[in-house]
């Protein structure tokens, strides 16, 4: 049987997520009625405070950053056999490293820049390595070793942060970076006189420029996805990890050393997140990190990237802006609407909940077409036989003569 | 510190606080991963929990119309994971995860629906009541006086002890997560089974929840639920999969935790945050040392297909 054209649509992974998408408005518009919120409202103040102005754009840009990475460095893992839930402490590893690093350093940018970025990416990179170890030397489960380390991470955070050597006084945070890692778009132009005078002049770049922290993380998140991309696809290396995350046996059978496999693909999602937070660090305010009272979700969110993305790293880049343009979006929505901003929560929820559940639709469709198949199959027969009929009726009238 | 019987009683009755939602919630976990369905939205269904219970208690006055309120919330997060993954054959992991993103965010939607914009409910009147009263025990053995839930939990997890291995129901249990091609050859009903184990997972989670803010802490807020249902997943696999096994993971990871506490007391020069990680250092040194290979139920995670051969 060919495949419909309905088929080939709804088959597209794309395709799939955006109807996730507007089922998880459509639920979040029901909770909001239900709540009382006029649901119509509601959602056009959302999406006018994510893309309303340039600057929201931008900002959402800047917020998506580093769930982008975050959700990079899980569907990376994810491609290779590995939950990684541990994205969040290795991503508050990356950070704390980050700004000690660069709260220390008085080099040229570029390798100042390049410095902490290494330094966070190493040490995310380890965090995650030592998870990759135990499970390939001794079997643990990388979920609960992620857990706990996780934890670690957050107080390991508090603890350098107040440290007397690191601690900012009068602040809960530490020291933060200094100007030379800064990694915003013409940090310090913008604030001479002739960068003000040609922001003035220029609206656009005013509202854009000037009034955020735009800066190149991601660019680099998108130059980061279609590496691994290529890595993932296009290399041996990459053929060797997925092989192990579809079948650990075959690919050990196939000569591909496992073991080395699980700690070399738990590094590189580590190193992602490490990545993702040096460019929170550098290029966002406060470029700081605080005393955490709880997580603050960063690499929990990439897990919900990666899964609306369904792992494509690509579809990250995507799936990021959308979260990141909620959770943004989110803030206007209780300002303006009055509706708290955890029906953002909500709608993501859902979004990841119908992306689950997604691939019954090609599978339904699958049987629609093979139905519709069925009966054109019947008509034919039906036809067929009708003729045959006529035809032995006009022989046998033929041969009665 | 000489460790006198006083300290060792304090020890004792922190330990026994801290685990009893997270005894709960790794019973539920076990139920549905012995059965096959992995539920990683354990943390979710216990928020949500967490904040029907305090939110009924508060409005009732009635700390048990809470208690079993949060139960029947988790049980409706229950069925919603059951139907996506037994039905629908979903990938479980993703909609645990989207289990733990609706359940704290309806949590504090509704919180801030009910409570005038606050992200936290207001304390309740009663409280779940303690075992021994609110008299209690003579000196320091009040420390023992510990909450009705703890009792409860204990109950709970010798019950699922039971159920599972001295029951045929258990024996279905088992089957349906090691084989579920076998079990459904010899009659069983394995996505009845798996439905049942997986809305009790959400029922239990919920009471976990609640056996947070209506006897630990008087009211739900934002951090009342930060961490414990996944710990609680984490005991589990600790645990190897047994309810005892579980439970007594829940009460080490309760006991470093008592641990930071009683040496948190000022006496000595390590920093607070360093305490803090001593559970999961502990949890993670002695899964290094002791635990070795886990060995999850062979169909964990894998959905049935009716008339698949494996």
């Amino acid at each position: 049987m060919k495949t419909s054209l309905r088929r080939k649509f709804f088959g597209n992974p794309f395709v799939l997520t955006i109807i996730a998408i507007v089922l998880g408005f459509a639920v979040a518009s029901l909770i909001l009625l239900l709540a009382g919120f006029p649901p119509k409202e509601s959602i056009r103040t959302l999406i006018q405070s994510m893309i309303g102005r340039p600057k929201d754009i931008a900002s959402v840009i800047i917020r998506s950053t580093p769930i982008i990475f975050t959700g990079l460095g899980v569907a990376f893992a994810i491609k290779t056999g590995l939950f990684n839930i541990g994205a969040e402490g290795q991503y508050v590893m990356g950070c704390v490293v980050a700004t000690m690093v660069g709260s220390m350093l008085d080099f040229p940018k570029p390798v100042a820049v390049l410095m902490v970025v290494i330094s966070a990416m190493l040490v995310s990179a380890l965090y995650a390595g030592f998870v990759g170890l135990l499970k390939a030397r001794l079997g643990i489960h990388e979920v609960i070793t992620s857990i706990m380390l996780n934890w670690i991470a957050l107080y390991f955070s508090n603890w350098i942060c107040g440290l007397n050597f690191f601690h900012k006084p009068g602040t809960i945070g530490m020291y933060p970076v200094n100007d030379c890692t800064y990694t915003m778009i013409l940090p310090m132009w913008k604030k001479t006189e002739e960068g003000q005078a040609f922001l003035a002049s220029h609206p656009l770049l005013q509202e854009t420029l000037g009034r955020t922290d735009l800066n190149i993380g991601f660019i680099v998140a998108v130059i980061a996805a279609l590496v691994i991309n290529y890595l993932l696809n296009s290399t041996r290396k990459g053929f060797e990890l997925r092989a192990v995350g579809q079948n650990i046996h075959a690919a050990r059978f196939a000569g591909i050393n496992v073991n080395r496999s699980i700690v070399h693909a738990m590094m590189i999602s580590g190193a992602l997140c490490g990545l993702g937070a040096a460019f929170y660090v550098t290029g966002q305010s406060p470029h700081t990190v605080s005393t955490l009272s709880a997580f603050e979700n960063v690499g929990f969110n990439g897990l919900s990237v990666a899964f609306i993305a369904f792992s494509s790293p690509i579809g990250c880049i995507f799936a990021g802006l959308l979260f990141g343009g909620l959770l943004y979006g989110g803030a206007g929505l209780q300002s303006k609407v009055g509706a708290p901003t955890e029906i953002i929560n909500i709608v993501i929820g859902v979004i990841v909940f119908f992306c689950a559940l997604s691939y019954l639709i090609p599978r339904f469709v699958d049987r629609l077409d093979a139905a519709r198949e069925n009966r054109r199959k019947l008509k034919r027969d039906a036809k067929a036989a009708a003729k045959a009929a006529k035809e032995a009726a006009k022989a046998a009238k033929k041969g009665g003569n | 510190m000489s460790i006198s019987s006083d300290t060792l009683l304090l020890l004792l009755g922190i330990t026994l606080m801290y685990s009893t939602p997270m005894v709960f919630a790794a019973q539920g976990s076990v139920i549905s991963e012995v059965s096959g369905v992995v539920n990683i939205g354990i943390e979710g269904m216990m928020t949500i929990g967490a904040f029907t219970g305090a939110a009924v208690g508060y409005f009732s006055g009635n700390p048990w119309l809470g208690f079993i309120c949060a139960g029947l919330a988790g049980a409706v997060f229950g069925l919603a994971h059951a139907f996506a993954s037994v039905t629908c054959k979903a990938d479980q992991t993703v909609c645990g995860i989207a289990m733990n993103l609706i359940g704290p965010g309806l949590a504090l939607f509704l919180s801030r629906v009910f409570f005038d914009g606050a992200t936290q409910t207001l304390p309740v009147v009663n409280k779940i009541p303690k075992l021994f009263g609110s008299r209690g025990l003579p000196g320091t053995l009040n420390n023992l006086n510990v909450d009705v839930t703890t009792v409860l939990a204990l109950l709970v997890s010798i019950v699922m002890w039971y159920i599972f291995y001295r029951t045929t129901w258990g024996l279905h249990i088992r089957a349906v997560g090691e084989h579920p091609a076998a079990a459904d050859t010899l009659g069983i009903n394995v996505y009845k089974v798996r439905y049942v184990c997986v809305i009790i997972s959400g029922m239990l989670a919920g009471l976990g929840g609640a056996a947070m803010t209506l006897a630990i802490v008087p009211q739900f807020m934002p951090t009342a639920i930060s961490g414990q249902g996944f710990i609680a997943i984490a005991a589990v696999i600790f645990g190897k999969w047994t309810p005892h096994g579980g439970y007594l993971a829940c009460l080490l990871f309760g006991f470093a935790q008592a641990l930071t506490v009683v040496l948190g007391g000022g006496r000595f020069a390590v920093p607070s945050e360093i305490l803090a990680m001593l559970p999961y250092i502990l949890t993670v040194l002695i899964l290094i040392l002791f635990v070795g290979r886990a060995s999850a139920p062979k169909a964990n995670g894998v959905p049935y297909n009716k008339g698949s051969r494996v």
